[in-house]
């Protein structure tokens, strides 16, 4: 096996890599938020990248997809939040979860009766097709560019969170929100935006993974096991850990289907079952 | 999970419905049992009867882990699926009689849930919905990367039971009522089963531990090992209803292990009324009524379905029997 090769894989374990990053770290903050973990997640990524693909392709552009299908599917998730999850506060924690679930079937059927049930190819954009010589092998541009745009949105993400207003009021509310509505924080319009910003973060990966894979209904289901299992290994909640944790499962999977194509989509679980046995909380997860 | 202190509130109105209830809680498995054995008779097809007996198996099973001890699984299809797999399995390539193959298949469903119980109960609240749902797809995956046993994507077939040997009477086991009152000797055993556990000091210590875990271990419950143990028997009563529908279809298909399976278990049982008797079979049947109805009209009847679903999340999170019991039977 010569390094070549295992480098080119291990990049595109990083470019897949990424597509998880983003896609936990948008589960990772509503529940770090809201304490509610999205199952429609997955689903929301499968409608994000329809969403793109629509956009894209009444535009003409890739670009006009990128930029628009989040921020539409993201509007849609603040919809989401404001009408069939914010009667659930207060309820048992298993509420969101049970109602998430049963709104991904609607999804996924509702994709189904507007597009079809079979995929349909989502074209690279033609400025970032091709591949690029980097002196140690070569690599597609698509997935350096797919790297780029998510590294661009974590930096981004985190400069919100710790060096704004806002970002302080969602770092306080996660930790105590009945203080900030005693100092007079609307804390219902943070959690309504928070929502709207981890669904197109879902979405953004959805548009993002798009050219890299087909478009189908049933993408999200897989989407939706890999994002657990990334924020199972991170910690729930911790941003960090979903970083470091999404990277890394990427990674394993590409190795494991250089080495052992058979076994690639099951070494994820098993790496989170080893997790679990030692760090039932995750590798950057608090105990609670 | 924080609930306030459990008090028993002395009812004063309840004369005749508060008799009712615990009448029919008192005989609630004979009870069951009849219904079972007029349902083929009121339902439009025997298939589906034969369904509703299935499904409804799981979902009791299932209860006992959701309703009865508040965890939220969503990796039970693991289960069901598993154990459909073994009696296939153990039919079609080893030719083991079918008895011992329902045996087999209950036997291995019960290991798998003993060892993904062990590790999904070291978690805590929401987290445990997420870990059960990632190590069942594990089961999923792993079937469909060893064709050669479980026929991979195509699903397992060739082991198709004819006849059935019981007590000395050779039954026709491809006539639809024949296959439906044999099948529905497991679902009652199922039924009396759970209801046995309810009403053992094991049945109250998992409510306790659903009511609040913390008080629960203060009064010197071993609460991981009473979640492993419900875990356990509930993962074991589903891959009984596994083994049923292997039977039934002589067809196991792969997606029977997909986590979208397992959230069918958990939308019947939560139509029904988790944390009641009689609730997830209840919920099992209009499950499974709906869906006959509505992909008569349309191929899209998920739609129909999950919308149903989320209301009842948002209005009767009760379900349909639970709700019953609190607002009609108060």
């Amino acid at each position: 096996m010569d390094t070549e090769l295992i480098l080119m894989q291990l990049f595109s374990g990083v470019a897949l890599g990424a597509i998880l990053v983003i896609t936990a770290l948008g589960l990772s903050i509503i529940f770090g938020m809201l304490g509610v973990v999205n199952f429609a997640h997955g689903a929301l990524f499968m409608v994000g990248a329809y969403a793109g693909l629509w956009v894209a392709s009444l535009t003409g552009s890739f670009w006009w997809g990128l930029l628009v299908a989040p921020i539409m599917i993201g509007v849609f998730g603040m919809a989401i939040e404001y009408v069939l999850i914010r009667p659930l506060y207060g309820r048992s924690i298993d509420d969101p979860l049970l109602l998430t679930f049963g709104l991904s079937y609607v999804l996924v059927e509702g994709v189904r009766i507007v597009f079809g049930s079979d995929g349909i190819p989502f074209p690279t954009p033609s400025s970032l097709t091709g591949v690029v010589d980097l002196g140690v092998g070569f690599f597609p541009i698509y997935r350096i560019f797919v790297v780029g745009v998510v590294f661009l949105v974590v930096v981004l993400l985190w400069l919100g969170l710790e060096k704004t207003k806002f970002g302080l009021i969602v770092r306080a509310g996660a930790r105590d929100p009945a203080m900030m509505k005693v100092l007079g924080v609307d804390i219902s319009k943070v959690w309504l935006l928070v929502f709207g910003l981890g669904v197109g973060l879902a979405s953004l990966g959805g548009v993002l993974s798009g050219p890299m894979r087909s478009v189908n209904p049933e993408m999200g289901a897989l989407v939706l096991a890999e994002a657990f299992v990334v924020t199972v290994i991170g910690g729930l909640g911790s941003l960090v850990g979903s970083i470091i944790a999404g990277l890394l499962v990427g990674v394993v999977i590409s190795m494991t289907a250089l080495f052992a194509p058979e076994m690639a989509t099951i070494v994820m679980f098993a790496l989170m079952a080893i997790v679990l046995m030692i760090r039932p909380q995750g590798l950057f997860g608090k105990l609670a | 999970m924080t609930s306030p202190a459990l008090t028993v509130s002395p009812s004063a109105s309840a004369r005749k419905p508060a008799r009712f209830k615990s009448l029919v809680t008192k005989y609630r498995v004979p009870l069951s049992i009849l219904a079972l054995c007029l349902l083929p008779w009121l339902l439009p097809s025997k298939a589906l009867a034969v369904n509703v007996l299935i499904y409804g198996t799981v979902a009791v099973g299932y209860n006992l882990l959701f309703g009865y001890t508040g965890l939220l699984s969503f990796g039970h299809a693991a289960f069901v699926g598993t154990g459909a797999y073994i009696t296939g399995i153990a039919i079609g390539q080893f030719g083991v009689p079918w008895y011992l193959a329902v045996l087999m298949g209950v036997i291995g469903g019960a290991l798998l849930a003993f060892v993904m119980g062990a590790l999904s109960t070291r978690t805590r609240g929401i987290y445990f919905s997420m870990v059960t749902l990632a190590l069942a797809q594990l089961v999923y995956y792993v079937a469909l990367q060893t064709p050669s046993w479980t026929g991979g994507e195509n699903g397992l077939r060739g082991f198709t039971v004819n006849k059935i040997n019981l007590f000395g009477f050779e039954i026709n086991f491809l006539d639809p009522v024949n296959k439906y009152y044999v099948l529905m000797m497991f679902a009652a055993l199922a039924l009396w089963l759970v209801s046995r556990i309810l009403n053992s000091p094991f049945g109250a210590a998992i409510e306790a531990i659903r009511e609040n875990e913390r008080r629960a271990r203060t009064c010197g419950y071993n609460v991981e090992r009473t979640k492993l143990l419900s875990f356990t028997l509930s993962g074991t009563i589903c891959a009984l209803g596994g083994t049923m529908s292997a039977l039934h279809l002589a067809f196991v298909a792969l997606d029977s292990l997909h986590y979208l399976s397992s959230g069918m278990i958990v939308m019947m049982t939560l139509l029904g009324g988790a944390s009641s008797f009689f609730g997830p079979f209840i919920g099992a049947l209009v499950f499974l009524v709906m869906e006959d109805v509505f992909s008569l009209w349309t191929s899209h009847w998920q739609i129909i379905v999950g919308s149903i679903f989320v209301l009842f999340v948002l209005f009767l999170p009760k379900g349909i029997w639970g709700t019953f019991l609190t607002k009609v039977m108060r």
